[in-house]
């Protein structure tokens, strides 16, 4: 191989990493609430939506970015207690496929609804990550996304340091092992849900905004928010490190499938590649790769 | 005091098997069936049948095929669009390569292809389920979509993508004007549905549902899961797949992959919810409710002089969409169709509530 393709190579693995950080955000929303109430989240490409308009419109009427953001993240929270009260507190106990659909319909309900109040077209956000291109010896790599994947990193590790340490972590880990232990132990699960769905919030947030800078505010972004089920597949539903792991495996794999595959067999491998590889992994390790193993019991 | 089965005994295994054990039922759905086949034709406006009547009657049948799998069989699926599309494209690659071959042959052809597609995807189930596994048809959803965009045999290298059939004729019988459409869509829905019914009363339908309530109970008691998932699979995709034969020569006539994408699939799983997981009279409902909700949003608030913009009409279809499947999950989970066998319950006590 050539240098110059050796380059060529691994710019396109660091391209496709850094859009891996991206699903790995959303798909980070997706564990925590999982792991906390045992609810598949799917409107968590919704709530990115949800969080990421406000912030643009915002700032586009001349609200200082803080504020906005701040605002934003005031909606968030706002939001996990209106979810909490209409949709998990009735839904207690029911299936988890049950939660599952009724997750649907608040990822329809939020689409419109974000739509109505904030406008549907696209919008351009700019909050000043510095975008300059870099090289890193001969090889060319975006400013942007150098940044994004630091905030990335950043937010995993207190993520990471707010489970582990203090004790609202702690609750909320008891609450992933076992509801009614934590519970007989006093730990109020409406609380603690309406927390995680406020972090998951949170998460969408970071984001919307992350990605609403790379790509612009728009409906598509839930759609975009689809590929980080693939992600918690590969990672496994209950692993942060493994939506980390499992989004920068699918981000790579796939701008590496496009490049190198897509000329012999067709473009567009970017749409269905991500689950094509994560429906081969559930073949042969149908937990994911870090997720906890599943034990069956009648 | 209508309807109440006092004084009908039954008097043979065939009388207690019955798929309409009450007569006043039997004389319900016969007045319906005549209803559909003979009042609606004398009646019925161009706009009732390529608005209304068609598509609800072709996406019902790709309803009661989901309901097979997800609501009887209890392995949600993402993908009925996708094989819906098997559906279209088979039958219409029969259609222009095989010119003389019957439009029955095809719509079955086309059944079975998607079958086999279904099968395939189906695989997974045997080691997954629940969200894994609606990930997993998520898979078929967009594979499926990419190849009839991408593999240009398939949409006999249009330029376009877009594809199209010309006038059909069964048995030298043309299939053209709504009228005649419509009751041949009638048909094979009818037939369909009447199989569909009777699958799920027989020990076919029986070993779904005891996978479905509990998998491992089932297998311990004598299902074999492998044979149980993927014939709910087959059967699924089959219906799945004449449905999209249907809604690509019938209704749509000229398409594009388009129209069988995520939201199609989203769109059907709404509408077994809406009219009820597990029941096929509750695929109908569904069907019908979720086409009349956005007719209606477009009709009805310019009627009242409250003019909506198209923006805002879609974005409220969104809303009330989302807001119906909490409402029904929390109120209702079993949908429209329990809300009808409440109804005849009632009814049989009244007008005497003891």
């Amino acid at each position: 191989m050539e240098l110059q393709d050796l380059y060529f190579l691994i710019e396109v693995i660091i391209g496709g990493l850094m859009a891996g950080v991206l699903y790995s955000l959303v798909a980070l929303g997706f564990v925590l609430i999982f792991k906390a109430s045992g609810v598949f989240n799917f409107a968590q490409g919704a709530m990115v939506l949800f969080a990421a308009l406000p912030v643009v419109r915002l700032i586009e009427w001349g609200v200082p970015v803080w504020a906005a953001i701040a605002a934003a993240a005031a909606i968030m929270i706002g939001l996990a207690f209106v979810i909490e009260r209409t949709v998990l507190r009735p839904l207690v106990n029911q299936e988890g496929i049950i939660l599952f659909m009724a997750t649907l319909g608040v990822t329809f309900l939020l689409e419109g609804l974000a739509q109505q109040i904030w406008g549907s077209e696209v919008y351009r956000l700019d909050i000043g990550i510095p975008t300059d291109p870099l090289f890193l010896g001969e090889i060319l790599v975006n400013g942007f996304d150098i940044s994004v994947a630091v905030a990335a990193g950043l937010l995993v590790a207190a993520l990471i340091a707010f489970f582990q340490t203090t004790k609202v972590g702690r609750a909320l880990r008891a609450v992933a092992d076992d509801h009614q232990a934590a519970q007989s132990v006093g730990i109020p699960l409406n609380h603690i849900w309406i927390i995680v769905w406020s972090i998951a919030g949170l998460v969408a947030l970071i984001a919307g905004i992350v990605w609403g800078s790379k790509l612009g505010v728009q409906f598509a972004m839930t759609f975009v928010a689809l590929k980080a089920l693939p992600v918690l597949i590969l990672g496994g539903f209950t692993s942060i490190p493994g939506a980390i792991v499992g989004g920068l495996i699918v981000g790579a794999g796939e701008k590496l499938s496009e490049v190198y595959l897509g000329p012999i067999i067709g473009g567009g491998l970017e749409n269905w590649f991500a689950y094509m590889l994560a429906m081969v992994v559930l073949l042969f390790r149908p937990q994911g790769l870090f997720g906890e193993k599943i034990i069956e019991r009648v | 005091m209508l309807y109440r089965e006092a004084g009908q005994f039954k008097a043979s295994y065939a009388a207690d098997q019955a798929i309409f054990p009450i007569a006043q039922d039997r004389v319900l759905m016969a007045i319906l069936l005549v209803v559909a086949a003979v009042v609606v034709p004398l009646t019925a406006t161009q706009y009732l049948y390529t608005a209304i009547l068609i598509p609800s009657l072709i996406l019902a049948l790709a309803a009661i095929g989901l309901n097979i799998l997800t609501g009887y069989c209890g392995q949600v699926s993402l993908g009925t669009g996708g094989f819906m599309a098997v559906g279209a494209y088979t039958a219409y690659n029969l259609f222009i390569r095989v010119p003389e071959l019957n439009l029955l042959l095809v719509l079955l052809a086309a059944g079975a292809m998607a079958a086999l597609v279904g099968v395939i995807f189906g695989i997974p189930s045997l080691r997954i389920k629940g969200f894994y596994l609606a990930v997993a048809t998520l898979a078929a959803q967009f594979f499926l979509d990419w190849v009839f965009a991408r593999v240009p045999w398939l949409y006999n290298y249009s330029p376009s993508g877009s594809v199209g059939v010309p006038d059909l004729y069964v048995f030298g019988f043309p299939v053209i004007t709504p009228t005649q459409r419509y009751l041949f869509i009638l048909a094979i829905v009818a037939l369909m549905a009447l199989v569909a019914k009777n699958l799920v009363r027989s020990s076919v339908g029986r070993a779904w549902m005891a996978i479905r309530d509990m998998d491992i109970a089932a297998e311990i008691i004598g299902i074999r899961p492998l044979q149980t998932k993927l014939s709910a699979f087959a059967v699924s995709s089959f219906y799945a797949g004449v449905s999209g034969a249907l809604w690509a020569f019938l209704h749509l006539k000229s398409w594009e992959p388009a129209a069988f994408d995520i939201n199609r699939s989203f769109s059907l799983l709404f509408m077994i919810i809406i009219g009820g997981l597990g029941s096929i009279l509750g695929s109908f409902i569904g069907a019908a409710f979720i086409l009349l909700v956005p007719i209606f949003l477009n009709q009805v608030p310019p009627a009242l002089g409250i003019p909506l913009s198209t923006a805002t009409i879609s974005h409220l279809e969104f809303m009330i969409f989302g807001a119906l499947i909490i409402f029904f999950l929390i109120v209702e989970p079993h949908g429209l169709a329990r809300l009808w066998q409440i109804g005849k319950e009632k009814l049989r006590l009244w007008p005497f509530p003891h």
